[in-house]
């Protein structure tokens, strides 16, 4: 009992050592521009662009339940135009980067994973590096670079979305006018909801690719094996993006 | 001049190289032959810094390989092509940026990679297939393609981890004749793992045999070919006990 406990106290030891090694490496491996410059450009449109329809889908949803909700909460209560205040700042602080991260999380954590962990076991990063080329400059770093870069704009747009339609769905299903609505929008606006969700936002990327890489590039033992990093890749970053929500909830609000 | 000193490699409680020694000269070619899971390709991926040692060390050209740091190491590697067992091609690129990559790292111009990618690609007879992905080729071909994204950077060391298994004996022989035709066009030194001795006979100039984590005997293809070592006799004889 007490030698297993000690080992896994050994192995998460180990574990916490080879993630610090890990983005030790990748920072220094940020001023090697010239080999990750291009392989992250690749890595934003798959990042970013590719990313927009399915986070997008969701943040629309996220809008016109989020109106109806409000509506429904306030309705005899509250004045309606209070809608538009929930509306613009839950999207804003909370569900547009956590639901958007949330569905990034599956999408791009989990494809990093399994493209990273078929490189692995098929070798190809052995012959990446017997070319010479250092795996952090060419494959961890233009992916983490993107997911900081790209995900706050992928999320931008998905508060917007979630806005527009939420103020589409007061319009149409709860009568309010757009004058109303953007009363309320306003009304408690601080220029720190922006920066608060896309600064969220970035830690998001960051934590997702990272955790995508190191999960991806320490997989072992063929196509379970690439299953299996899948898989813990997809947990690993939901944990810490809920993790790193309550963080930036407690140290910024 | 590559030469193992005293190497020793355990992976948890196997140990896998146990004292290894032996030195590659320059242009000749060394066959490393022993049984399955003796530490063979470790011993390769050892040379190229792909694993460190527990202890000992692999000196090449007078620098030990586990004592470089990044740069050293990249200086090293631009010096040594690498054949994979299973080609380990990059299986989103065409055969053509496959041979590309490892010469844009070296920073050529375009029209120099182009030309090297296309010679190298004629020297292991798969000029035209540029365009293709690896999942299109056979496994033979990728092989093929495997050396010639080594021969591409006119490296002074190939090695040649594994060439001809999981190959009919034809594409064997075919990939036996391009690995003698590199060594006699390019003039590189090559070590090769296998365990078909029909190849290590051909493309040998010396053989050594690994077993249990060190080198049990080491001589020329002659000198194999005679041995009364009765565990080397038993392997290249393939008897089962």
């Amino acid at each position: 009992m007490i030698e297993a406990i000690g080992r896994r106290a050994v192995a998460a030891v180990e574990a916490v050592g080879r993630v610090g090694h890990f983005l030790m490496d990748t920072v220094r491996a940020l001023p090697d521009v010239a080999t990750w410059a291009g392989p992250a450009i690749v890595q934003m449109r798959r990042i970013g662009v590719d990313s927009i329809p399915v986070t997008l889908f969701i943040a629309a949803f996220t809008g016109v339940v989020l109106a109806l909700q409000a509506s429904y909460t306030f309705t005899g209560a509250v004045p309606m135009y209070f809608v538009g205040t929930l509306v613009g700042k839950t999207m804003m602080l909370e569900l547009g980067p956590v639901l958007a991260g949330l569905a990034l999380a599956g999408r791009v954590g989990a494809s990093m994973a399994a493209e990273l962990g078929t490189m692995k076991v098929t070798e190809q990063v052995d012959a990446l590096e017997t070319l010479a080329y250092d795996p952090q400059s060419y494959l961890v770093v233009p992916r983490v670079v993107a997911g900081t870069v790209m995900f706050p704009m992928i999320i931008a747009f998905a508060i917007a979305t979630g806005i527009v339609t939420g103020w589409l769905t007061s319009l149409v299903l709860l009568d309010l006018s757009t004058i109303d609505f953007l009363k309320g929008l306003k009304l408690f606006y601080r220029f720190k909801d922006t920066w608060f969700g896309l600064l969220k936002s970035a830690s998001f990327g960051t934590t997702i690719t990272v955790v995508g890489c190191i999960v991806g590039l320490s997989t072992r033992g063929g196509a379970e094996g690439v299953g299996k990093s899948t898989t813990r890749a997809v947990v690993y970053s939901a944990v810490l993006l809920l993790l790193l929500d309550a963080f930036w909830a407690v140290v910024l609000l | 001049m590559i030469e193992f000193q005293d190497l020793h490699k355990a992976f948890g409680p196997k140990t896998v190289l146990d004292g290894l020694s032996l030195k590659i000269a320059d242009a000749e070619t060394l066959v490393i032959i022993g049984f399955s899971g003796t530490g063979k390709s470790v011993a390769l991926k050892h040379i190229v810094g792909l694993l460190h040692p527990d202890a000992g060390d692999v000196v090449v050209d007078g620098k030990a390989v586990s004592t470089l740091d990044r740069g050293g190491l990249t200086t090293l590697r631009e010096g040594i092509g690498y054949v994979f067992q299973f080609a380990a091609l990059f299986d989103s690129m065409t055969v053509a940026d496959n041979l590309a990559l490892g010469l844009r790292r070296r920073r050529l111009p375009d029209e120099e990679i182009d030309d090297r990618v296309r010679e190298a690609l004629a020297l292991v007879d798969l000029s035209g297939t540029e365009d293709r992905l690896p999942a299109e080729l056979s496994g033979g071909m990728r092989k093929r393609v495997g050396i010639a994204r080594a021969i591409a950077l006119r490296p002074r060391y190939i090695l040649y981890d594994e060439p001809t298994t999981g190959l009919d004996p034809v594409t064997s022989a075919v990939i036996d004749r391009l690995m003698v035709r590199t060594r006699e066009h390019l003039g590189v030194t090559g070590v090769v793992v296998t365990h078909d001795m029909r190849s290590a006979y051909t493309v040998g100039d010396r053989i050594a045999m690994l077993y249990e984590g060190r080198i049990r005997q080491v001589g020329t293809v002659a000198e194999i070919q005679e041995t009364e070592d009765p565990v080397v006799r038993q392997f290249i004889e393939g008897r089962a006990e």
